[in-house]
């Protein structure tokens, strides 16, 4: 299967998607020390996103979410990637902010929905150039 | 590469001529503005952030980062709630969390020390210095708030997370897209009352309204439709719930809010996307999302999430008419300094002492780690704790109007003798 979306953070990506089947808060819905999905409403709650291609609709609720997500990128607990169907600043902004100050890379892909649908949990997905994904 | 306009002082700062605290503020806004399909930037009048609230170690070195490189603000800026009251540290007892209480008390200073007022409030546009008028460009963070500026006060701001605020308040401007345009503002989804009298007037409508809003729409803008009237204190109690459930950013509610004085104009004379119909059932299955436990017996009350306002403090005192809280009870109210000022002026900051309520500044009662007193089964009257609070603290919670709550700060049961 191969894949393509745009860049918004980063430019490659490879590891085991965990597909997270509705926006999260990261704030509140993510433990940054484990990497674990704690809110306790959401479909995948327990999952973990450490080390994982983490693909979802978007984040949701608190402003807190980049904060979040920048703290389990810095304590190692983060995902590898993520790949997402809104174009949402507030993950790119918890992405650049790692980086920056950590050289902790999590790049972000923005694909269709199409493309979301296709992704399940354990599928492989490595770069193949800009743009692209293949299984 | 990048589609977004920019100027010589832009370059300057992405050259990192400017040094490092702008570079990474302005590449963060051109990531921003290219994630967001923007072409220009729009200049902002004021910031309310969040980035000044603990959320970790790194929110922490990125604020020590921003002062060691000397980062200066361009606009006012005014900070949302704490982790802590820092007056009143046996709240959150450092003890408990020293690395968190630590954090949040540097974070506290090194906003301050970089030119933020020290606002520490949720809810800013109780006050005048952060009431912009309509069709003001701004930059909010926290979600009530931004709902509140968008739907109540006509403002522009779409939600910008922590981190990122900060680079908007430093630069002075943000990309114009989403609801800083007006095509970004128009509702694509009605939200229609099909209410009884007696329904319209439950003082706990609108924080239902709200939760119904946000499951219903989630990131869109609707219009309500079908609500005759509704105070500021009851917009922002929709505000809140919608931004919780949901991650609502503005709502219309026709010939109420200002950019709806007809349905057209919510819309921009175009049809809605798919209604949702708001009755009797509705609003059932939305109270009962915000009640955790059936016990009868109360250990805490929970008040002003946002921050209460002075008329809700006005509404507390006839709801408690006199009565003091009783002993095994803890009736703990949040809300600002500035609030809190105006409160000790009129003399019923004493007088609620007096009766037992506890009132908490620059904080609230509903995020880790557990503030000391608020355990067991907690009542509160705000949709926002009912539904958050449950998963960040070990309680349980019974949502019920301010009526209910004072009765139940009284005498320690649900719906117990006054």
């Amino acid at each position: 299967m191969r894949i393509t979306g745009r860049w918004l953070h980063g430019e490659s990506i490879s590891g085991e998607v965990l597909r997270l089947d509705e926006p999260l808060s990261f704030w509140g819905g993510l433990d940054p020390s484990t990497g674990e999905i704690i809110d306790q409403a959401h479909p995948q709650a327990g999952a973990s996103m450490a080390g994982a291609v983490v693909a979802m609709p978007g984040s949701r609720g608190s402003s807190g979410t980049p904060g979040v997500l920048g703290e389990a990128l810095r304590t190692g607990a983060g995902p590898a990637a993520l790949i997402v169907t809104k174009a949402d600043i507030n993950l790119v902004a918890g992405a650049m902010v790692a980086e920056s100050l950590y050289g902790v890379d999590c790049p972000v892909l923005l694909v269709d929905g199409e493309t979301f649908s296709s992704l399940t949990t354990g599928t492989r997905v490595e770069h193949a150039g800009p743009g692209s994904l293949v299984d | 590469m990048t589609g977004i306009e920019i100027d010589d002082l832009d370059r300057e700062r992405l050259a990192g001529t400017r040094g490092k605290a702008e570079q990474l503020a302005m590449r963060m806004l051109v990531a921003a503005a290219e994630t967001s399909g923007a072409t220009e930037f729009v200049p902002i009048e004021f910031a309310h952030i969040g980035s000044c609230h603990y959320t970790g170690r790194l929110a922490l070195d990125y604020a020590e980062f921003l002062l060691a490189e000397g980062a200066t603000l361009a606009v006012p800026t005014h900070t949302n709630a704490s982790l802590i009251d820092i007056h009143q540290p046996a709240m959150r007892p450092e003890a408990a969390t020293p690395e968190a209480v630590r954090g949040a008390a540097r974070l506290m200073e090194i906003y301050e020390a970089l030119g933020c007022t020290a606002m520490w409030s949720c809810a800013p546009y109780h006050e005048a210095r952060t009431r912009p008028t309509v069709g003001t460009q701004i930059v909010g963070s926290e979600s009530n708030a931004v709902s509140f500026f968008n739907s109540v006060l006509g403002a522009r701001t779409n939600k910008y997370g922590d981190l990122l605020d900060v680079c908007a308040a430093i630069i002075g401007k943000v990309p114009l897209a989403g609801l800083h345009t007006d095509e970004g503002r128009l509702a694509t989804h009605e939200l229609r009352l099909e209410l009884t009298d007696a329904e319209l007037a439950d003082s706990s409508l609108p924080h239902l309204l709200g939760i119904i809003m946000g499951r219903a729409v989630g990131t869109a803008v609707p219009v309500l439709t079908g609500l005759p009237s509704a105070t500021e204190d009851e917009l922002k109690a929709i505000a809140a719930a919608a931004a919780t459930s949901g991650a609502v950013e503005m709502f219309h509610v026709v010939g109420v809010t200002p950019e709806a004085p007809t349905f057209a104009d919510a819309t921009g004379g175009r049809t809605v996307e798919w209604v949702t119909v708001v009755d009797r059932k509705a609003l059932a299955e939305a109270r009962t999302l915000l009640t955790t436990t059936d016990s009868e017996r109360i250990d805490s009350v929970c008040l002003g999430t946002p921050h209460f306002s002075i008329d809700e403090f006005g509404a507390l005192r006839s709801a408690l008419d006199g009565r003091h809280v009783h002993d095994a009870v803890r009736l703990v109210v949040t809300t600002s300094r500035a609030i809190a000022h105006e409160l000790g002026l009129r003399g019923w900051r004493a007088e609620l002492e007096e009766l037992g309520v506890e009132i908490v500044l620059d904080t609230c009662t509903y995020y880790p780690p557990q503030p000391s007193g608020v355990g067991g089964t907690v009542m509160t009257n705000s949709a926002k704790w009912a539904y958050y609070a449950p998963g960040m603290l070990p309680i349980d919670v019974v949502f019920g109007g301010l009526q209910a709550c004072a009765d139940a700060a009284v005498t320690g049961q649900v719906g117990g003798p006054a």
